[in-house]
């Protein structure tokens, strides 16, 4: 199997494309720091016990005053800005990843649907989509979080409600063009169920698009959830993302404090470039038009 | 089984009997009557050609017996009685049931009639554990009795194969074998040889028919070929603008057809015997279904057209095993 990967087409173009290596060394970094990251970091920072007041506003390790053991510096509250972005890369990826998924399960299965059944359900559903789509998904995303109040859960239901319209219309095209073709009407002459048909015919037809775009969508998550964290309406203080962290920052950053803010900016712009870099990729193996 | 000769079928019990037949389309820009008052009837071990050109509602038929027929689409009136049964107003698990087990439908393209993610064993298997209560090991053996019987060799391996690894010959003798894998009473092949290199379709139609009679089971042959069709079939239907023009006996009809249509597609068959400058064709082409004209539908392209045709609709007219719709059909020997 793997030799096969190897000597793969994909593995050929992925070898000599420099900003696909790139992104997923990029990637590669962050698969850790989500994995093992606070075993790099002495201090937990939502501990309150481990934090000393003593500590704040700690510059980086690298300037005048700059403490060994804060290697990024500190906060206002005496937590390493090092040992909180470990901590909140969890948050934003956790939270990219999982509204992801949500959003391909629900998006897919709408799509599903209406691209198999057609007519009336076809027509609610995609009109439900062009109403959503009319309106800039941050708007949406922020008047929801403003509606349910701040919560992990709730920028997950939000981000969601933002992103299943993507894998609807993807789906939905896929899906009228591999219902055309023979096969799945063989499926229905052989007296499968229409469920039996979707899930074991049509479903792994219309899949390949959606890794694309369910990989950029994740950056795009990323991004969504750090703005509505920094404007107040994301993530609860208690588990602060990369976004939240830099709202903290925000405050002092003109006082000359500016690592609290940078750094963290630094890291979610380093994970979404990452990430596009190897959607980017992937769209170029995966898009037979481009090809 | 014994096999059921046109010749001497006083009275062989009849699989398929359809009546009346009209399967409608109701679109935006008007009623498309693809099947208008098709009436057929298919005995068991017998193979029967549907002809008509594309656009003919050949294919409507076949779906509209397996009671597939999706909106638009509405079979508006008729009766479809299968092994004594009315399958037009059979319920929806009823359907699923006979599909596939009774009646096995092969299609034209075997590119795309094969789901390219999955192996030929897997969509075989598929097949006989909805409809047989056999264990894996026995579906095995069957799937691979199946595909030696239609001309695979190493079928074991090939199990095991996905579709693109087969060549089109090949894949369609796998569509074939999926076909004839429950055992079916009927099979309803849509153009089942088109997609394919000539030297392949006889080869394929060989095959057909054979599967066909050995399981002793019954064929209706869709198909724009009246080559094909003169070959393979023991009854014709000829069929236009969604209505049957002719029928009878394949040999009869093709020696001697009643309606213009039927002598004009037999005239554009090319005969390595006679030599022609060019090959005769029917001039024009179907008229827009929605908007038939008044009287007979192929008044247009007709040679011998008259103001009767223009008029009236000729109905359908049986005399013996025959039957045409044409008010000055071809009499014996008449070329035009």
């Amino acid at each position: 199997m793997s030799a096969t990967f190897l000597s793969s087409e994909f593995f050929h173009n992925y070898k000599r494309n420099a900003s696909a290596i790139t992104g997923s060394i990029v990637l590669l970094v962050f698969t850790v720091i989500v994995v093992a990251g606070p075993l790099f970091v002495a201090q937990d920072p939502y501990d309150v016990g481990q934090l000393n007041l003593l500590d704040s506003y700690k510059p980086p390790v690298w300037l005048e005053g700059g403490d060994p053991r804060f290697l990024l510096g500190t906060d206002g509250q005496g937590r390493g800005v090092l040992a909180g972005i470990l901590y909140g890369t969890r948050v934003s990826v956790m939270i990219g990843v999982t509204a992801m998924l949500m959003s391909c399960l629900i998006g897919t299965t709408a799509g599903l649907l209406a691209g198999f059944y057609g007519g009336r359900l076809d027509a609610t559903i995609m009109r439900i989509a062009d109403i959503q789509l009319s309106f800039p998904s941050m708007l949406i995303a922020l008047f929801l979080m403003s509606a349910f109040g701040t919560g992990i859960d709730k920028v997950l239901i939000a981000l969601t409600a933002v992103g299943w319209v993507v894998y609807a219309r993807t789906v939905r095209g896929s899906t009228l063009s591999e219902v055309q073709k023979e096969y799945v009407q063989a499926a229905r002459v052989a007296g499968l169920r229409d469920g039996k048909i979707i899930r074991r015919h049509v479903l792994p037809n219309v899949m390949t698009p959606l890794i694309v775009v369910a990989t950029v969508q994740v950056g795009t998550f990323i991004l969504i959830e750090a703005s509505l964290s920094f404007l107040g309406v994301g993530v609860p203080i208690t588990q602060p993302s990369l976004g939240l962290l830099i709202k903290n920052g925000f405050d002092v950053l003109f006082s000359g404090l500016w690592w609290t803010s940078v750094f963290p900016g630094l890291f979610i712009m380093a994970l979404v470039f990452g990430i596009n870099l190897f959607g980017d990729f992937l769209r170029d193996e995966l898009n037979p038009r481009l090809k | 089984m014994a096999e059921a000769k046109p010749a001497n079928a006083a009275a062989p019990e009849t699989l398929l009997r359809v009546e009346d037949l009209r399967t409608w389309f109701h679109t935006f820009s008007g009623t498309v009557k693809a099947v208008d008052g098709v009436s057929f009837s298919v005995k068991r071990g017998e193979i029967m050609g549907l002809v008509g050109e594309s656009g003919g509602g050949k294919s409507v038929v076949g779906f509209s017996i397996l009671g597939l027929i999706d909106p638009p689409g509405k079979i508006e009136s008729g009766a479809i009685e299968f092994n004594g049964e009315n399958l037009k107003d059979a319920g929806d698990a009823r359907l699923r049931d006979i599909r596939g087990r009774d009646i096995a439908m092969v299609f034209q393209d075997p590119m795309t009639s094969l789901n390219p993610l999955h192996t030929v064993g897997e969509q075989m298997d598929e097949m006989l554990r909805l409809h047989t209560d056999m264990d894996a090991g026995q579906r095995q053996a069957r799937c691979v009795q199946v595909l030696e019987d239609v001309g695979i060799s190493r079928a074991a391996d090939r199990l095991k194969s996905y579709p693109h690894q087969f060549s089109g010959g090949m894949r369609q003798r796998v569509v074939i074998a999926i076909a004839m894998l429950a055992q079916p009473k009927l099979v309803i092949a849509d153009e089942p040889t088109t997609a394919l290199d000539v030297t392949i379709q006889a080869q394929i139609l060989k095959l057909m028919r054979r599967q066909i009679r050995d399981n002793g089971a019954s064929m209706i042959l869709v198909t724009h070929d009246l080559a094909v069709v003169s070959e393979m079939a023991d009854h014709i239907t000829v069929l236009y603008c969604g209505k049957v023009v002719e029928r009878g006996p394949t040999d009869d009809v093709i020696r001697r057809p009643s309606h213009p249509y039927t002598r004009g597609l037999i005239d554009s068959i090319p005969n390595p015997a006679h030599r022609m400058a060019r090959l005769k064709q029917i001039p024009g082409a179907v008229p827009d279904i929605r908007k038939l004209p008044k009287g007979c539908n192929f008044q247009d392209r007709c040679p011998r057209v008259g103001t009767l045709c223009r008029e009236s609709e000729p109905p359908l007219v049986a005399t013996g095993a025959r039957a045409h719709a044409c008010h000055f059909p071809l009499k014996e020997g008449e070329t035009e």
